[in-house]
């Protein structure tokens, strides 16, 4: 097992680690140790940009550069060379597939935002009452540190069809024909497969709301709730009237968040179905079409799509940077 | 309310409108059906873990003929238990390699960012230069772009610039992808840094080098281990990055796509599966256990990344 050729992986494993990390860190050493050594005026000029040079230059050349040339791609056929116009997304909004893609976008986002949100936020309420509470709040959280190719082995797992009359390893399967019905196929029934695809996002996020909300509903003054209890409301009026108003900005917050996820997911639905029986959303329709299909204009005019359809948030956060700021 | 504060004395919590609840016993009963839901939904979020983290024990004939749980018939019978899956997926499946290659993947990508985000933000919240607000106010926006924003174009200059398929290409790229976040914790938690220290290191003749390392990293170390936490955990569980930029190298790949393409090709071979995705999981999941406290400090200060 400790063979030489292994050993020489590993080691060349360590080098390309320290490598990339120290090479960063020597770039910046040096360059300051330039800057410092020219006269006052300049220095004072030129040291903020080499400490925030790399960042700067990294985000245009990753982020904002791309960003526009994909929007440009968008106008031109699938090779990139000539141009089409608004073909692509005329496309993108009149093709069946991608109608079908829209649609369960629309569901992932009504469905996994709510059903997250919501019982995250039940758990939260409810798990502040515990003593366990650490325990309970650690194990729910878990999922989130699991990458969406692991989540979607163990589901693949739960919803494992036998055909009748063979034992069944599936979870799901053995709890439903121990109830005396026949197995399901849950990822290729086309009524189910996408309840069944959502149900493993909202395994991994409801942790992240719980977290989230826990830290909000913690903060809500005693006394508050001392004196509705006072007032003879019952727990559920407590809840309703006087907890979710107060924690409102949270609440918006984190179902934004989900929100911008939830847009975004790809990764679930490529690995679990490859987007087939119906199960297909916008970003891994993308991936097909930059992939399979070659066509880089329709590509990209999905992705600007999922641009435009993300800017409502981007605006809210710098609005709310703004204020941050002004309050600082 | 102040009135009722002084005038009357706070009934004690055990009262629900003037009904008194006093054994704790009873106040135990009261409180059953929030241990029974708290326990009952901890359960079912942990138990598909379980379901794959003992399977991945059992051989691959026992897989595909019972389900999991019937080891817990015999649960001392060790024989129904093997390490044979993960021999086999490690060494014949190129699980071994893939390990090694996001352990490569994640420690610069992780590294780099923080380096690169840190001297930024220092310069954004302490340095006065024009432009600054600008450029932060850039980065907030940039937070929730999507990556697939970006693919097509940063895969075509790979390509020409020859990197498809190299270590540097996702160390480069998942840095950038990570800088906003970077920039908006770090710039955030420097800026809230006390003033008077980083004056009185100016005062000292301290260059801002020196006070860089000296006085603001040590003390940024909590947004920079919240930071670390993140990043390491979405490099290391990203699929995307890797499959577009990586392509099919399989040299390179790391395990979260050497996992998806035994799903692809084997999907029925649960004895790999299990192995597999165990594989892939422990280093996130050990991270995330020794490290909690800092990943949930991360989230609650940038709850905002997308």
């Amino acid at each position: 097992m400790l063979s030489a050729d292994n050993l020489t992986l590993i080691f060349r494993a360590l080098l390309a680690i320290a490598l990339g990390s120290g090479g960063v860190i020597l770039i910046f050493y040096a360059l300051n140790v330039l800057v410092e050594r020219l006269p006052k005026v300049w220095k004072d000029r030129l040291l903020p940009w080499v400490y925030v040079g790399p960042a700067a230059v990294m985000l245009t050349a990753f982020l904002v550069l791309p960003t526009i040339r994909t929007v440009y791609l968008s106008f031109l056929d699938s090779r990139s060379e000539n141009v089409v116009g608004l073909k692509n997304y005329v496309f993108a909004f009149t093709d069946p597939g991608m109608l079908i893609a829209f649609r369960n976008n629309l569901l992932w986002l009504l469905l996994v935002t709510g059903i997250s949100v919501g019982l995250g936020l039940v758990v939260a309420v409810l798990v502040d009452r515990v003593r366990y509470e650490a325990l309970a709040k650690s194990l729910i959280f878990l999922p989130m540190a699991i990458s969406f190719v692991g989540a979607s082995v163990i589901w693949r797992f739960i919803y494992a069809f036998r055909p009748e009359g063979s034992d069944q390893i599936g979870v799901l399967n053995a709890i439903w024909t121990a109830l005396g019905n026949e197995p399901v196929g849950w990822l290729v029934n086309r009524g189910l497969n996408n309840f069944a695809l959502m149900v493993i996002m909202i395994w991994l996020y409801t942790g992240f709301c719980m977290v989230l909300l826990s830290s909000a509903v913690k903060g809500i003054p005693k006394d508050v709730i001392e004196a509705a209890r006072i007032d003879g409301a019952n727990e559920w009026q407590i809840f309703q009237r006087v907890m979710i108003p107060i924690i409102m900005p949270t609440i918006t917050v984190v179902s934004t968040t989900i929100v911008v996820m939830v847009l975004k997911v790809f990764d679930i639905v490529y690995v679990m179905t490859g987007g087939n029986l119906d199960t297909d959303v916008i970003a891994s329709r993308m991936i097909k079409e930059m992939f399979n299909f070659r066509n880089f204009g329709r590509g990209s005019a999905i992705a600007t799509i999922l641009l435009i359809a993300v800017i409502p948030v981007m605006v809210a956060n710098i609005r709310r940077f703004r204020q941050q700021e002004l309050d600082r | 309310m102040s009135m009722a504060k002084t005038q009357t004395p706070r009934p004690p919590q055990d009262y629900r409108g003037d009904r008194k609840v006093n054994s704790k016993f009873e106040r135990f009963i009261a409180k059953a059906p929030v241990h029974i839901s708290v326990l009952a939904i901890a359960m079912l979020w942990t138990l598909p873990t379980l379901g794959l983290l003992i399977s991945s024990f059992r051989p691959s004939d026992d897989l595909i003929t019972s389900g999991w749980w019937t080891v817990f018939i015999n649960p001392f019978e060790f024989t129904q238990f093997t390490l044979s899956n993960y021999q086999e997926v490690l060494f014949n499946q190129g699980m071994g390699q893939a390990f090694l290659n996001s352990l490569v993947i994640s420690v610069p990508a992780t590294v780099m960012p923080i380096a690169i985000a840190t001297f930024a933000a220092y310069a954004l919240a302490w340095m006065e230069f024009s432009g600054r607000q600008t450029l932060f106010m850039m980065t907030v926006g940039l937070l929730v772009v999507p990556l697939q924003m970006t693919l097509i174009p940063v895969l075509r200059a790979f390509n020409a610039l020859g990197l498809a398929g190299t270590y540097l290409a996702v160390w480069l790229a998942h840095s950038a992808y990570g800088l906003p976040l970077g920039v908006y914790l770090l710039r955030n938690y420097i800026g809230s840094l006390p003033r008077d220290l980083i004056e009185a290191a100016a005062v000292d003749g301290a260059s801002h080098l020196k006070t860089f390392t000296r006085v603001i990293v040590p003390l940024s170390m909590p947004a920079i281990a919240s930071f670390a936490v993140f990043q390491f955990l979405w490099v290391w569980n990203d699929l995307l990055v890797a499959l577009v930029y990586l392509g099919g190298n399989q040299d390179v790949a790391p395990v979260t796509l050497v996992l998806r393409n035994i799903v692809g090709d084997r999907g029925q071979d649960w004895y790999l599966l299990t192995a597999g995705a165990f594989i892939s999981m422990l280093v996130p999941m050990a991270v995330f256990f020794a490290l909690q406290r800092y990943f949930v400090r991360g989230l609650l200060a940038g709850s905002v990344k997308g």
